[in-house]
Order: C-alpha cells, then sequence, then structure tokens
C-alpha cells in the first residue's frame, strides 16, 4: 500500500490522519498531515536534521507525545519538517526529523500549531493498513 | 442540534436534563436558529463536563458554543474543591488566557483615514505576528519568572505601559498564586523569543470604528460614541501557555485513574482541586495568565509606540482587557449561599454585572465591559455584563463568533490575495505575512457574530454596548 496523509474536518482546528503499513509509517504520515497544516510540504527542504525520543504508555498517547515533540521543535528551532524517519519499539518512538527554518515569503505558514491535542485521537489497525489520527490545535 | 433532545426553559435557555452519569444538567443559550446550527458534539461534551466531580449548579454553553477539546469551546463549569471539585487543563485550554483588549485612541474616522495606509504599514512592520516571527525582547531566567508572577504589572514596572492600564486589567494586571515554579524549562524555552508577539491563526490587531451605540448611557460610561476609533488586539500566552496545556494535560491524562477518574474523553483530563497535580496545575495555569497579560501589555506599548509617530495627538487609555480561557476562584451565590467556586470559561467571557467590586471604579455602575472579536470583513461587539448573568451562567458570556467551517473548506472556497484586495475596496486594509493564513480566516468563514451577541444579549447573559467595524487589520 501507498502510505499517505489527509485531513479531516474538525469545526475550529484541524484533524490530521497518518494512513501506512506499519505503526511507524502511519506515524510519519500523520506528522506529515500536521506539516501541512502549517504550509505545503513539498515547498520545505529536507535540509537539516533533528533526532526525537519519546515514550508513551500506549500507542494513542505515544502518537500525541509524538507530535507535541515535533510542535515544541517546530516553535523553539522556528523550522518545519517534511521528511521522517519514525521506529518504534514498544511504547518507544525514535525518529528522525529533516526541514529548513521557516522562510515566511516562500512557505506562507498559515497558522503555528499550539500543540497536538487527545481529541479524535485513534491509533488503530484497519482493513486499509494503520491510521494514527488526531486533532492538532491552530 | 435536534432541539427534540432539549427541554425549552425559556426562548434562549434550553436544557439537557440531568441523565445517566450526569450531576447536574446542561444550559445551552442560544436561539433556536444557532441551536439547529450547532455541533452535536457540543451536546456530548457538554453532558461530559456535567458528570464531573463537584461540579455545580449547571455545565454551560455560550451562544457561540462549539466542538472543543473535552469541554465545548464556549462553555462554562464551576467546580466545589470542598465537593471533591476538580479542574482540568483542557477546560482552560492549550493557549491559557487568550483574549482581547480594546484601546481608545481619541481619533475619528478622517484621523485614520488620513494616514490609513501609513499607518497599516507601520503596524505590521512594528507588531511581530505570524509564525516564526520574534519579538526584540529577551528575558533571562529570573525576569522571566519575574513576568510570571507579575503579568501586565511587571511589563508596566519594566516601561512597556502606563500604571493607569493595570485597573483596567482583569486581576489588576496580575494574576495572584502564580507559580513560576510549576512552569517547565521546556515551556520558558518556547516563550524565550515570543515576548510581545502576536501570534497567528485566528489572532489579530485590528483599528475599528464604533459604527453603532446600543446603550447610550453604558457607551457614556466606557468612553465609546458613535464615529470613535478604539484598537483591539485579540491574543494569548504564546507558546509558553501551550506548552503548559501540553505538558499538563498529559499529566492529568497519566494521572486520572490513580484519582479514581473515569474520563469517557481523554481529553477531559483533570485533577481534584485539592491534589497535589491540581495545585500544580492551578499554579503554572496562573503564570500563563500573566505571561498573557504581560505579553497584551507590551503589544499595547508597541501600538503606542506607532500611534505616536504616526497620528502624535492621540492619546491610548485602556478601556479594558479581558481574558477567555481561565480558571478563576470566584465568589458566586449558589441556592442563597456564597461560595468560592473554580470557574472554567473556555472560549466565553468573565461579564460581572454593574456594581461588582471587582470591575474598575469608572466602570462598576455600568458593569463589566465583555469584548468580543468578530472576523476581519465583519465587525466586533463591546457588550457589558447584566446583574441577571450571575443566575444564568456564574456571570459568563460569549467570546467570538466561531468557525462556520473548516480551514480546509475556506482554503478550497477562497484565495487570500482576492480578500484582501475585496476588503481593500470596502476600505479594510489587510496586512499579514501569509495569504493562505488570510484564506483560512476569510470573513465568511466564520458565523454571524452578529447573531451570536444578539443570542447573548436576549438570552440576558450581557447587553448590546456598541458596534465596531475594522479599518485595518493585521493578521498573523
Amino acid at each position: 500500500m501507498q502510505a499517505r496523509w489527509e485531513h479531516f474536518s474538525h469545526e475550529a482546528d484541524i484533524g490530521v490522519r497518518g494512513i501506512g503499513a506499519t505503526r511507524a509509517e502511519a506515524f510519519e504520515q500523520a506528522a506529515l498531515a500536521m506539516t501541512a497544516a502549517v504550509t505545503d510540504p513539498a515547498g520545505v527542504a529536507a535540509r537539516d536534521a533533528i533526532e526525537i525520543v519519546c515514550d508513551a504508555p500506549d500507542d494513542e498517547l505515544l502518537l500525541a507525545e509524538w507530535l507535541n515533540r515535533l510542535v515544541y521543535e517546530m516553535a523553539t528551532r522556528r523550522m518545519l519538517f517534511s521528511r521522517f524517519a519514525v521506529r518504534i519499539d514498544g511504547g518507544r518512538l525514535s525518529a528522525t526529523a529533516w526541514g529548513e527554518s521557516v522562510d515566511v515569503a516562500r512557505h506562507q505558514p498559515a497558522v503555528e500549531i499550539k500543540g497536538a491535542t487527545f481529541t479524535a485521537l485513534r491509533v488503530a489497525r484497519e482493513a486499509q493498513g494503520w491510521i494514527a489520527q488526531t486533532v492538532v490545535d491552530v | 442540534m435536534d432541539t427534540n433532545l432539549l427541554k425549552r426553559r425559556s426562548e434562549y435557555a434550553w436544557e439537557i436534563p440531568q441523565q445517566g452519569a450526569m450531576r447536574v444538567p446542561a444550559v445551552i443559550y442560544a436561539s433556536e436558529a444557532l441551536i439547529r446550527d450547532m455541533d452535536d458534539k457540543v451536546y456530548a461534551q457538554a453532558v461530559n463536563v456535567a458528570a464531573l466531580p463537584g461540579i455545580v449548579e449547571a455545565s454551560y454553553a455560550m451562544p457561540d458554543a462549539h466542538w472543543g477539546y473535552g469541554f465545548p469551546i464556549g462553555g462554562v463549569a464551576a467546580f466545589d474543591p470542598d465537593e471533591g471539585g476538580v479542574v482540568s487543563a483542557g477546560g482552560v485550554g492549550f493557549d491559557v488566557s487568550c483574549g482581547v483588549r480594546c484601546l481608545h485612541t481619541g481619533l475619528a474616522r478622517r484621523d485614520v483615514l488620513a494616514v490609513q495606509k501609513a499607518l497599516a504599514d507601520a503596524l505590521s512592520a512594528r507588531i511581530p505576528a505570524g509564525v516564526g516571527s520574534t519579538g526584540t525582547i529577551r528575558l533571562n531566567a529570573a525576569e522571566l519568572d519575574a513576568m510570571l508572577a507579575g503579568g501586565a504589572k511587571w511589563a508596566v514596572e519594566r516601561g512597556w505601559g502606563l500604571p493607569e492600564d493595570l485597573e483596567r486589567i482583569e486581576e489588576h494586571g496580575q494574576m495572584r498564586h502564580a507559580k513560576p515554579g510549576a512552569v517547565s524549562q521546556q515551556a520558558k524555552h518556547r516563550q524565550r523569543e515570543e515576548m510581545g508577539t502576536l501570534g497567528s491563526g485566528n489572532h489579530y490587531l485590528e483599528v475599528q470604528e464604533v459604527t453603532a451605540v446600543y446603550a447610550a448611557d453604558i457607551a457614556a460610561t466606557y468612553g465609546l460614541g458613535r464615529g470613535d476609533i478604539v484598537v483591539m488586539i485579540h491574543c494569548g500566552s504564546r507558546g509558553l501557555g501551550h506548552q503548559i496545556g501540553t505538558e499538563y494535560l498529559k499529566k492529568m491524562v497519566l494521572a486520572a485513574a490513580s484519582f479514581g477518574l473515569r474520563l469517557p474523553d481523554r481529553e477531559l483530563a483533570c485533577a481534584p482541586i485539592n491534589s497535589d497535580l491540581g495545585i500544580e496545575y492551578l499554579g503554572a495555569m496562573r503564570a500563563g495568565i500573566n505571561c498573557a497579560l504581560a505579553n497584551r501589555q507590551i503589544l499595547t506599548h508597541l501600538v503606542r509606540g506607532v500611534f505616536a509617530d504616526l497620528l502624535p495627538r492621540a492619546r491610548l487609555p485602556l478601556l479594558y482587557d479581558v481574558s477567555h480561557n481561565t480558571c478563576k476562584v470566584e465568589a458566586h451565590r449558589v441556592d442563597g449561599h456564597t461560595r468560592q467556586l473554580y470557574v472554567h470559561r473556555k472560549g466565553a467571557t468573565r461579564a460581572f454585572g454593574p456594581g461588582h467590586p471587582d470591575i474598575p471604579e469608572a466602570l462598576r455602575a455600568a458593569g463589566q465591559p465583555v469584548l468580543i472579536g468578530g472576523s476581519m470583513g465583519t465587525g466586533s461587539y463591546v457588550l457589558a455584563g447584566t446583574r441577571e448573568s450571575e443566575a444564568r451562567s456564574f456571570s459568563s458570556a460569549c467570546h467570538g463568533a466561531g468557525r462556520a467551517m473548516s480551514r480546509h473548506q475556506a482554503l478550497r472556497n477562497w484565495n487570500g490575495r482576492q480578500v484582501v484586495d475585496e476588503l481593500a475596496q470596502r476600505g479594510i486594509l489587510i496586512r499579514s505575512p501569509s495569504m493562505r493564513g488570510v484564506a483560512e480566516e476569510a470573513p465568511d468563514a466564520y458565523k454571524n457574530v452578529t447573531a451570536v451577541v444578539d443570542a447573548a444579549e436576549a438570552a440576558g447573559l450581557a447587553r448590546k454596548v456598541a458596534r465596531l467595524e475594522p479599518m485595518i487589520c493585521v493578521k498573523g
């Protein structure tokens, strides 16, 4: 299957959903969906890499933690990320995210992400593959 | 929402009777038309809040209520610590103390028209706005803690504003019992370059004209007259507040079972007010409130600098500053007794009625100003708290228009540049670093703010005082 991401509707904010053959792939795609809430990921160069390691007691909390760690890195480094490599081992996630500094004129960033919420939070294996989704507050 | 699910208490008050796990009923204040348009999730969320321990009287939803996080946005709920009451990070929201402040200018429309473009450009140049923007203020660790403890009072002491501003801010500009030590290093780091920044999304700074006055006596007390120019600032506690919300929400989710809380939705995560975690969160959240108050105070100072350069005869005293994402300890009358309650307002504005001691003396007889932001092409409103709202909603009213459609849908419907051009033809100058952001915030992506304030007035939550329409809007 082709890994992909999509947005789903939330009245005030944005739902992000990643779909992939594995849990890790779904997490990568969910992160891409979050970037797409800010700007077109195709316009973000995968130039500089950062490492993220986090853990959580279950898959859903791990997704929220992963996205929130990225939100933190985006905010404090003033970066956008467009490529992700996620490894999940039990309740522990280690990842590399590639991106570049925000260029307002080129990226036209629409919103800053305040945080990944626990609303519509779901990580599950379905017929089409793994899905990993939540709503991000913008 | 299906009105058949509701018991109509009055024309503008709709009850969800107590049932199942609910400890109290839920009450939604709205017109029939607003109720029919309201998301079903407001019903589910208002019911869930009504089931939380220690909730008093009812779980309330304001006329602009919509699908939120755990609590509906536009939700009001009060908890009694002596009855096992809880405090909820989701019930305050990610943007702690997001709010609105309104500045007088002493100017008329013609004064602004003479320099409108230059004023828009200067505000846009001097007010850091949008993703990746940074302020010019850097605080060391000790100063950051002083800011988190001191709020707008700290900002004024450092030269950002006037001492007389403070009495026109809720809590006199300083939220007491803030605990900077309960705020993580990550939250503080996230704030490092964000003091005095506007943010993005629905946050804005507008120059507005008073185009209608509905209650002449109250408007006179507030110093508002038809044709007056004001400045409205909508923003919150920036990265620091967002990080506090994120971290404590997670802590409360992880600790819920230890408190014996069985939550239908993880986002409702909360902690007993009298628990260590509840106390820590309240200390951090109050520090977040101070960060928002300091931030709006610094932005006010920057705005005054721009006006001093271009319109030197303008004076910009503060009318009032309200916060609409908070949990505050307040005295309320319940069944004939005064009780100290922890009132959550998530996307709802405190609206104390005439005579309340917390209202600045000069405004007290008129009731607390309630500042309602609309979308960038429509209007905003100034309302006044009423005596009746105490019994109806713990003295609370609506906070804004609420979105009518998702950002995704707005992006499909509009092009940012077209929106800017169309508004310019109507005399409204938009300045934003992101045309995609403008499209997502297009005027018609929001509900009709007039319907919301009319319902708030008809429900007795607040009284309409004046309507404001934008001439300049700086968006993030």
